[in-house]
């Protein structure tokens, strides 16, 4: 079987962030690491790889830079990476991403076509569903669990008060949730191979694929801030405290 | 130019998210809802109640119907030429806007919190875990799709009815395969919901354990309160994904919010930071939860929390 994974690299969350004055796009620097919720998405299809012979590549768009995050989604066992990297995608949104990717699979071939729900930086949340429209497959969005049934593939699909057991057949876009599955850490060999793993390059030239966001940012404001209020050390009486506030707000 | 919007049935009707837009599509004029799901007499009423004076109403397609839904709608929107088709960002719908966008190729802008509709179409969206706001000005043609935050709008009654129902069989397969739906399990269904409840009180991974939520169903129970949690806690499996309060969770406004062993990250600030009151209570001072809350007590939810259960309890 052949799987597609999606991943992207970010700025890493954990140093501040900001927004360009000119252009209003996160400011990206050369070092990226891997989404953090893409982890998952790399599990299952090495899972689903495991289970069916099958072999997973990476599809990543983005600024390549350092290719940081790349290693480290390879270095988890991906066998190899398609990356599109191109100024003139520097504007994409959603639906552009959408063609990115759905052109780099029809090239590539697959089965299943493996996202997150939603990224961590952008969080549109609609790449799968529009990758799967282009396709014309089916989408398996919001799987919080995932495995071969046969020829077709079982989910279970998050639902606002639980959760739908989903068989579909293939080839889909399965869209996979954090917490899926307990994603693997890279061994010291994991780590060494992914150095020399293929790496692909494409253009949106070789895709066909032109950027035209249709939207564009007319001004960034800072909210209105919400005031921290009273904090009090609790030394024994805090919940007298709290009832207090309840009481004042009228809810008991 | 008529703004469009798409509702999903719910097992109670047309969901209180797709009502919200529906009563700000309203506000800007003339309202038309696309419904999936057979609707009743009473679901047009509650549509023409929040504004809707045309209803195309989408029925069958099969367990998963987005696909069909997505086909039936790009047609309607060809021959009807909304100026602009607001989803509330729920899973189906979700679904049908991301495919919808593709389908017509015209973009789609996720997250609003608000939407300002003239002869073009604005959408504000919160950035870094709300403390910016970001407003983005669709470019080109109609009509423009936008997915709305829960509770970014209250739902209004505004007394209408709805004029025209047309009705749009859906084949059952769509144009992309049939998935099928071979079980359904609901995890919350019980009780106080976050959706409605006045008093939420949610856990985090301060609890320590999972057999210690138990602490915020004993503070809950006599409050009446709905219990939620981090997607940290939900990651760990001691409580359903249907708990979880966040930018991958639910959104929720209840009038006291109270936050147990909870950092404040940013993306579980964008869910909560709207309700009327905050409550937190949290070992460590620096906790950024502190900096939202009303009141914060410093302090162990295994000593607050079984003490404000107790005099609760004893205030019955
Ligand atoms: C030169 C260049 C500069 C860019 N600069 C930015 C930027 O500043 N900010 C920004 O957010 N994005 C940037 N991108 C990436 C792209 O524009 C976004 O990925 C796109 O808008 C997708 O939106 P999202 O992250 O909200 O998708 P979501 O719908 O939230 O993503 C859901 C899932 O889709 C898949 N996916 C999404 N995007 C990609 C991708 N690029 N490659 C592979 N899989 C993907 C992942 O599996 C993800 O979990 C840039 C791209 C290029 C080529
Ligand atoms: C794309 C993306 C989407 C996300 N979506 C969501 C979402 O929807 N919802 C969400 O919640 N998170 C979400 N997150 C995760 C989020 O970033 C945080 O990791 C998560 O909210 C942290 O959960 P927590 O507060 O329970 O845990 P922690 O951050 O570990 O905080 C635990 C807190 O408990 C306190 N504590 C410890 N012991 C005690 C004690 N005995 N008494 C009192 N206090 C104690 C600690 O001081 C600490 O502040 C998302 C992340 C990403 C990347």
């Amino acid at each position: 079987m052949q799987i597609l994974v999606c991943v992207k690299q970010i700025p890493d969350p954990a140093s501040p962030s900001s927004l360009d004055p000119d252009t209003s796009r996160l400011v990206r620097p050369p070092e990226q690491v891997l989404d953090d919720t893409d982890r998952y998405g790399i599990e299952v299809g090495l899972q689903l790889a495991e289970q069916t012979e099958g072999a997973v590549t990476l599809l990543s768009m983005g600024p390549t830079g350092t290719m940081q995050g790349i290693r480290q989604a390879l270095a988890m066992g991906v066998g190899k990476a398609v990356l599109i990297d191109d100024p003139a995608l520097e504007d994409s949104d959603a639906l552009t991403t959408a063609k990115v990717l759905a052109a780099a699979a029809r090239r590539e071939g697959f089965d299943v076509l493996v996202t997150g729900v939603e990224s961590t930086d952008g969080y549109s949340g609609v790449v799968p569903q529009m990758t799967a429209e282009l396709l014309g497959v089916p989408a398996l969005t919001f799987a919080r669990r995932v495995e071969m049934d046969g020829p077709a593939l079982r989910i279970e699909r998050q639902t606002a008060s639980g959760f739908d057991v989903v068989l579909s057949p293939l080839p889909a876009v399965l869209s996979v949730t954090a917490g899926a599955v307990e994603p693997r850490y890279p061994t010291f060999r994991g780590i060494m191979a992914a150095r020399s793993k293929p790496v692909d390059t494409l253009t949106a030239a070789d895709l066909s694929v032109s950027c035209d966001p249709g939207q564009t940012v007319v001004s960034v404001a800072p909210a209105p801030e919400r005031q921290a209020g009273e904090v009090v050390e609790d030394s024994g009486t805090g919940h007298l405290r709290i009832v207090e506030f309840l009481e004042a707000a009228r809810v008991v | 130019m008529a703004v469009w919007v798409f509702a999903e049935a719910t097992e109670r009707g047309p969901g209180e998210p797709a009502l919200e837009v529906l009563s700000k599509a309203a506000s800007h004029g003339e309202a038309v809802a696309v419904y999936l799901g057979q609707a009743s007499g009473e679901a047009l009423a509650v549509l023409g109640a929040h504004g809707a004076s045309t209803v195309y109403n989408l029925t069958g397609g099969g367990d998963l119907p987005a696909a069909a839904a997505t086909a039936a709608l790009a047609e309607l929107v060809e021959r009807e030429s909304p100026g602009a088709v607001l989803f509330a960002q729920t899973y189906t719908s979700r679904d049908v806007a991301g495919r919808l966008a593709a389908r017509i190729d015209r973009p789609v802008i996720s997250n609003a919190v608000d939407v300002a509709i003239d002869d073009g179409c604005t959408v504000t969206t919160e950035v870094f875990g709300g403390t910016q706001l970001v407003r983005t000005a669709f470019t080109g043609p109609g009509p423009h799709l936008v997915l709305v935050r829960p509770k970014s709008f209250s739902a209004e009654e505004r007394g209408g009815t709805v004029s025209r129902v047309e009705e749009y069989p859906l084949p059952d397969a769509g144009h992309a395969g049939s998935p099928q739906v071979v079980d359904t399990t609901v995890e919350q269904a019980e009780g106080p919901q976050l959706g409605s409840a006045k008093v939420i009180i949610s856990g985090g991974r301060g609890l320590g354990s999972a057999e210690a939520y138990s602490l915020i169903e004993s503070v809950a129970e006599p409050l009446g309160a709905a219990t939620g949690a981090t997607r940290a806690i939900v990651d760990a499996g001691w409580v359903p994904y249907a708990k979880q309060v966040g930018q991958t969770g639910k959104t929720v406004k209840p009038e006291v919010y109270i936050a147990c062993g909870v950092s404040g990250a940013m993306q579980h600030l964008v869910g909560m930071k709207d309700s009327k009151r905050i409550v937190a209570i949290n070992k460590d001072p620096e906790a950024p939860i502190f900096s939202v809350a009303d009141l914060g007590i410093v302090g162990d939810v295994h000593h607050v929390l079984p003490r404000l259960a107790e005099t609760l309890r004893s205030r019955d």
